[in-house]
């Protein structure tokens, strides 16, 4: 998918995660991540972040995440909702999600 | 997760949940409601309804609910929401879908089209899917009829109180507001052998005035009851408990008639009164109901 302009999904509530995404042309996904529980669940939640992005054919991208204690299903949710957000397009084949 | 939905259970709570929060989505289980319904209707503003579907899909997918039902509240198909909100939602394995603002068979069978060709296309054996519907409008409490018996998929019949005294140009008040609507939903929904699901109490700070009402509805006849707050479930269910002097006399007529069909005779009676046939069906049900409320607070 084409990320067309930059992007938030997600709230700084506990058990969630603020995610924004910024276009890019090159460069691949760069990554900041901020989590309450970073030394612990850091590598699992970018690990999520970026099968997420893949998943949704986006290679290149500025994504800034800060995390509450996010479950997967949730980060999943918000980084799909927020490239959704940026490529102006509604999800269609769920069943790929 | 179970798929399929069960048409007659347990169903004395079912707590709204806010579609677009992670964090109560991800506790729901644990404060004990018969069924959790995931709201993306009226606790999710317009502007997140995106990703509130985005969230409730992955959760349904993802998420162990245990042995609760799990029912997601879905926008109208009018607002153009519904539908997108099935699309979500279906393939993510959903065992009921409440349908808000129903006035009329006709709505169910919108619904009903709409699921059914979401499971077609998914794969999911057609009829899979259960639904609900929510009565909220003058309209719909004078069709409650029609609309109860609008589709084998439906499980129940709710009243959703607010929209309701506002179409009738009146504020909840006693209790004496809803009494019509009520008895109507009821009425309806035993015609067709569907629960009655009855609003929610939205005085979360009121206990005495909750107690009341549910011991109202309980009279009347309901299965259950909305629930915004989880500090209402338990009192909720204690009043569904059938007392030890009901349960104990509903088991001596069970053991008159087991008596009574061991000697070969057609009639029996308990204390000298002869137990008639509507008397036999409510000890079933209250023993039916207390069995149900063990095993669900085994678990």
């Amino acid at each position: 998918m084409e990320l067309k302009k930059a992007a938030t999904a997600g709230t700084m509530e506990s058990g969630d995660v603020m995610v924004t995404l910024c276009p890019a042309q090159e460069g691949g996904v760069d990554l900041s991540l901020t989590s309450s529980v970073q030394q612990q669940f850091g590598r699992q939640i970018e690990a999520v972040i970026r099968d997420t992005l893949r998943k949704l054919g986006v290679e290149h991208a500025q994504v800034t995440a800060v995390d509450k204690g996010a479950l997967d299903c949730t980060i999943r949710a918000r980084v799909a909702a927020a490239v959704y957000r940026s490529a102006g397009e509604t999800p269609e084949r769920w069943e790929e999600l | 997760m179970e798929r399929r939905f069960v048409k007659d259970r347990l169903r004395r709570s079912m707590m709204f949940v806010p579609g677009n929060n992670p964090g109560m989505i991800s506790d729901a289980r644990i404060y004990g409601a018969d069924s959790i319904m995931l709201d993306l209707e009226d606790s999710v503003a317009y502007t997140e309804k995106d990703a509130a579907r985005l969230l409730v899909h992955n959760a349904l997918k993802t998420l162990d609910f245990g042995r609760k039902e799990v029912v997601v509240r879905i926008n109208d198909l009018a607002s153009g929401l519904g539908v997108l909100d099935l699309e979500a939602i279906i393939p993510a394995g959903v065992q009921v879908v409440r349908l808000p603002k129903t006035d009329s068979a006709q709505d169910v069978a919108d619904c009903e089209a709409e699921i059914a060709r979401i499971e077609r296309k998914h794969g999911i054996p057609e009829g899979a899917t259960g639904m609900m519907a929510a009565i909220e409008s003058a309209r719909g409490v004078l069709n409650a009829q029609a609309i109860a018996a609008a589709s084998d998929r439906l499980i129940g019949v709710a009243l959703g109180a607010e929209d309701y005294v506002t179409d009738l140009k009146t504020t909840r008040a006693d209790g004496t507001e809803l009494l019509f609507a009520r008895s109507m939903i009821l009425n309806a929904a035993r015609a067709a052998g569907i629960a009655a699901l009855d609003t929610v109490y939205s005085d979360v700070n009121n206990e005495e005035g909750f107690l009341a009402e549910v011991a109202l509805i309980r009279k009347l006849g309901f299965d259950g009851k909305s629930v915004i707050n989880p500090r209402q479930i338990e009192p909720l269910h204690r009043s569904f408990v059938p007392s030890e002097k009901d349960l104990k006399k509903a088991y001596a007529v069970m053991e008159a008639i087991r008596e009574a069909n061991a000697r070969g005779s057609g009639v029996a009676s308990l204390n000298g009164k002869m137990i008639d046939k509507p008397v036999v069906t409510r000890a079933k049900r209250l023993i039916a109901l207390a069995e149900a409320v063990e095993e669900v607070e085994e678990v």
